[in-house]
């Protein structure tokens, strides 16, 4: 059983990986490149002397093939973590008698988007590189326990029999949110807000893209090999 | 006449099997998103603000 749930999740998880990367490359990483600019000074947005205009537009994606390479890569790690524990949470609801199919792996897909992508987004925004942000060890702290609290409540409200359990679910859900991620009591940003803002819409919607095949993937190769 | 006997292998217990797979894929997770080793760090640098990683 663990080798039929670990292939599933594999193959799923690197199948996935092509497509994100392939989604990645054309919307999100130039803007990437682009926050770099202004990481490293070679664009400016505010001059302390006249109006805050730069220029727009990214930088192409240039010939830096072993860190794009590394970029699929790591595509490949990450979307396969995942896959593992969707296609283990898969099973186990199968085990308590849920029909696990490709349609209603749409459905898993798009809610550990939502646990994984949206629900921390909230607190903390995908951030554009050159971003200044509070302690890396708090963030992960937040991040993490909005992920599993999230992920709880949706599973409360998906599966949970009566009300007390659905409104747990929505308490769940709501409470990293009350609790507010780390944040710092002054702004920095160095790039153009509509840079910052597109960045972030860009890659939630790349990921639930991305969410949405991988759910798919893995109900699909979990239905072949059980 | 002598019978052989082969030892089946027992399936491990379903719950068993998943708590693997799962704990598998937080490990990986953990690795692929938190790892701070500067080499690692830069590797996943891009996918990492892709995906929304908090990593610096």
């Amino acid at each position: 059983m663990i080798k039929n749930l670990a292939s599933s999740a594999m193959l799923a998880g690197v199948l996935t990986g092509i497509i994100a990367s392939a989604l990645q490359f054309y919307f999100v990483i130039p803007l990437v490149l682009e926050g770099e600019l202004y990481e490293t000074g070679a664009r400016i947005h505010f001059p302390v002397d006249g109006s805050p205009q730069s220029e727009a537009g990214a930088p192409g994606l240039g010939g830096e093939w072993g860190r794009h390479l590394m970029t699929v890569a790591f595509n490949f790690v990450s979307f396969t973590a995942y896959g593992l524990i969707l296609v283990a949470l898969m099973a186990y609801a199968a085990l308590r008698g849920v029909a696990v199919t490709p349609k209603s792996g749409l459905l898993w897909g798009l809610a550990g988007f939502t646990a994984v992508q949206l629900a921390p987004a909230m607190g903390l925004p995908p951030e554009l590189p050159g971003t200044i942000a509070p302690e890396v060890m708090p963030r992960q702290i937040w991040w993490s326990g909005t992920i599993i609290a999230s992920a709880a409540g949706l599973a409360l409200i998906a599966f949970g029999r009566g009300l007390p359990m659905i409104l747990g679910g929505a308490a769940l859900l709501l409470l990293p949110h009350l609790i507010g991620a780390p944040h710092l009591d002054t702004y920095w940003g160095v790039s153009a807000p509509e840079l910052a803002a597109h960045f972030a819409t860009v890659s939630l919607g790349v990921a639930a893209a991305s969410w949405a095949v991988l759910g798919t993937l893995c109900a699909w190769f979990y239905q072949k090999v059980e | 006449m002598t019978t052989q006997t082969k030892a089946i292998a027992r399936e491990t217990s379903p719950f068993a099997a998943i708590a693997v797979v799962f704990l598998a894929g937080a490990g990986l997770l953990f690795a692929a998103g938190f790892a701070q080793a500067t080499v690692l760090h830069d590797a996943a640098h891009d996918s990492r603000h892709a995906m929304a990683f908090p990593c610096h």
